[in-house]
């Protein structure tokens, strides 16, 4: 099976290496930046099927990077990670089309269990469009 | 007791309020009060009793002068009158001695004839007499034998010698009946001289004095210098006997006088001219009477008229009545009004100093909570972040332990990474709970269970009631305690009141809460058996700025938690007796009851 393609925002280096690894020793191809106009640049090169973003950031806040991600590439699954503990932020960011979210500190088994479910919803979200393209 | 239960239902709520100092905007109301009724009794009242004061003295005088006018006249009258009467008689005895010489008198017979003459056209006289100049009375016509009586040793005789004429008094004399004497001396041609003397029955006065017309009441009669009664009184003595009045001044009965003091007798009364006077006298009834008298000329007789005032004053005593009963009845309206009207006034203030001061709190309140919730909502962030890289650091140790032969299997090492990653798990939930407590400002209605959020609250208080030793109970009573609320202030209400309770308690001590629910509402019951509220305290205790750990406290915890149960629909209550405890209630409708009041019975 293909590994699932994952990308990493956050702006927290520390946080971001680590997280990185430890996905990447779950299996997932991984890669992480720290900014979201990187985000932006790098995804604009290739493509990727789960963005795990954090919300709060320095210079381009998570939800603004959600937009344009949704913009750009529909298909592209974002589950959000947040420092707030308020659903608030996380609920804004459902109705701009986020999978779902996490609050930090989040157990890694959560956060796995989430990029797996936003890798199967984007394949079922792929293919329906095919069918629709075969048709 | 009663008429203290009836001062607590009438005073006013700001009555008791205490004095903050530190408050300026809380005034002391009872002063305000009391200032504001004072000023306006004042300047409401005074002027009305000055000018009653002014119309009773003026209605009075009025009145008096009003009621001494008729009696004045009576006496002036009358005296005229009498004396008329008595100078008639004079004349008529004056025209006897001119036109019939002294010869013609003394001889028998003409007497008699000139007295049933005067008789036939006047009336009146009962005997005629003449009277040589020794006293020897030398021809007489009358009922009796005075013929040859010698009068030269009594002292109207004396009298007459001196002053020509002389009107005696009333007496009774030789024929033992009340007349009195009028006789003329007349000089005979060279020194010698002789006496008419007539005797007069007092009928004629009492007729001129019936003939007055008074009313039954009042009395009319004559008296002498020494206040012998002249002619008879209806309530005031007989003929000839001493007159009984109370006279005025000291206390001297008339009939207490000594026939000495009696000299002066006209004196006391005032009545020593012919101007008639007026003057108040006591009557042996004790009620006052109007006395009018003056002299009658050239008589020792003294007028008299009693009159009792009640009847000249009754218009003045109703006049008097309504004047009064209209002060009082003015005095009382004003009183009753201002009071009501101060009252008013003040409780307006006071409810609307009330009504600021809590209004005032309530900002200063959502204030504090919303920057208590940036603060919380930013600690949360900073803290999260870090949180999360330990989480993910740990994370990683405990997947590099499992990938790893020589480390999968050591325990130690793989404990240490998971009570990390435990403590992380922890630390987080604090951070949650933190911006949970200081989130909400607005109330945010959702579906609450009270146990939960109970148990919140007391996993909160945990580490202190373990450190503490205390003895935690919850019990839950009753199916599913949910509620439409605030999730965020319920927390907030319970945690000040939990901590109050754990504030109050010793170590060791024991802390009940117990939530019962019922159809229509949850009552949450926290109790504990610590120092208690002194009763003085119990009623200020929601009271805003009201504390009793001095510097320590705010005086605002459970003025805002009272304010929350209110704003959530609910009601707090308190009860407690002081060193075993107290029991707080509070009791929360289930339905959406915004700002709405517990109409629920719920403190049985």
């Amino acid at each position: 099976m293909e590994k699932i393609k994952v990308l990493v925002v956050d702006d927290e280096k520390t946080f971001l290496e680590t997280i990185v690894e430890r996905l990447e020793s779950r299996g997932f191809d991984v890669q992480g930046v720290a900014s979201g106009k990187d985000c932006l640049d790098l995804m604009s090169m290739e493509s990727f099927a789960v963005v795990v973003l954090d919300l709060k950031m320095a210079t381009l806040s998570g939800l603004e990077v959600l937009k344009e991600i949704k913009k750009k590439w529909p298909t592209t699954q974002v589950v959000m990670l947040t420092g707030h503990a308020s659903a608030e932020t996380g609920i804004e960011g459902l109705s701009l089309g986020a999978f779902d979210y996490l609050i930090k500190p989040a157990q890694m088994e959560d956060l796995v269990r989430k990029i797996f479910q936003a890798a199967e919803s984007r394949t079922a979200l792929l293919q329906k469009r095919e069918n629709l393209v075969n048709q | 007791m009663k008429i203290r239960n009836i001062i607590n239902k009438i005073k006013p709520r700001f009555w008791d309020e205490a004095i903050h100092q530190d408050q300026p905007g809380l005034f002391n109301y009872r002063r305000i009060w009391k200032l504001t009724v004072f000023c306006v009794s004042f300047v409401a009242i005074t002027p009305l009793m000055v000018l009653s004061f002014m119309d009773y003295n003026l209605s009075r005088k009025t009145l008096q002068a009003e009621a001494s006018f008729p009696i004045m006249r009576l006496v002036s009258n009358t005296t005229l009158n009498v004396g008329t009467f008595l100078e008639e008689k004079t004349a008529l005895l004056r025209f006897i001695v001119q036109n019939n010489n002294y010869h013609d008198l003394i001889r028998p017979g003409h007497l008699e004839k000139l007295l049933s003459d005067i008789n036939s056209s006047f009336g009146g006289f009962a005997d005629l007499g003449v009277i040589d100049s020794r006293g020897i009375q030398i021809s007489y016509t009358g009922p009796f034998d005075f013929q040859g009586k010698d009068y030269s040793m009594q002292e109207w005789f004396n009298e007459v010698v001196e002053k020509n004429l002389y009107v005696s008094e009333v007496f009774r004399g030789y024929r033992d009946e009340p007349h009195f004497v009028i006789a003329f001396k007349e000089y005979l041609p060279g020194e010698n001289w002789f006496i008419l003397r007539a005797t007069i029955d007092t009928e004629e006065f009492n007729r001129l004095l019936q003939s007055l017309n008074v009313r039954p009441s009042t009395d009319v009669f004559l008296v002498n210098k020494n206040g012998i009664l002249q002619t008879p009184s209806a309530f005031h003595g007989d003929v000839l006997e001493r007159v009984k009045i109370d006279l005025p001044g000291p206390d001297v009965k008339s009939s207490d006088l000594e026939p000495a003091d009696s000299n002066n007798f006209k004196n006391l009364l005032g009545c020593v001219s012919r101007e008639s006077s007026i003057l108040e006298i006591n009557d042996s009834k004790d009620s006052k009477k109007f006395l009018g008298c003056a002299l009658i000329n050239n008589s020792p007789f003294i007028f008299m008229v009693i009159k009792s005032q009640r009847e000249l004053m009754e218009n003045w005593w109703k006049m008097r009545m309504e004047l009064i009963g209209f002060m009082l009845i003015s005095v009382t309206s004003i009183l009753l009004v201002i009071l009501s009207a101060a009252t008013y006034l003040v409780s307006r203030i006071h409810d609307a100093d009330i009504k600021r001061a809590s209004a005032l709190h309530k900002i200063e309140h959502t204030n504090k909570m919303a920057s208590i919730g940036r603060l919380a909502a930013g600690v949360a962030h900073e803290i999260n972040n870090p949180l999360a890289i330990i989480n993910e650091k740990a994370g990683l140790l405990k997947d590099l332990f499992g990938y790893s032969e020589k480390y999968s299997k050591d325990e130690k090492l793989n404990s240490i990474a998971d009570s990390i990653i435990h403590s992380v798990e922890r630390c987080s939930a604090i951070t949650r709970r933190l911006l949970g407590f200081a989130k909400h400002v607005d109330v945010e209605w959702k579906k609450v269970r009270i146990d939960n959020v109970v148990r919140d609250v007391l996993g909160f208080l945990d580490k202190e009631a373990q450190y503490r030793e205390l003895e935690v109970n919850l019990e839950i009573d009753g199916e599913n305690p949910e509620l439409i609320s605030d999730q965020g202030q319920l927390e907030q209400v319970f945690l000040n009141i939990i901590n109050n309770a754990f504030a109050a308690v010793d170590d060791k001590g024991r802390i009940d809460v117990k939530i019962s629910t019922y159809p229509e509402h949850v009552q949450v019951r926290i109790a504990d058996n610590g120092c208690g509220i002194a009763p003085e305290n119990l009623k200020k205790i929601f009271e805003p700025f009201f504390t009793t750990k001095g510097e320590q406290g705010t005086g605002l915890g459970l003025s805002i938690t009272y304010g929350l149960v209110k704003k959530l629909g609910g009601d707090l209550s308190v009860e407690s007796e002081p060193g075993k405890g107290s029991v707080f209630t509070v009791c929360l409708s289930r339905k959406f009851n915004p700002k709405g009041t517990v109409s629920l019975d719920c403190h049985k």
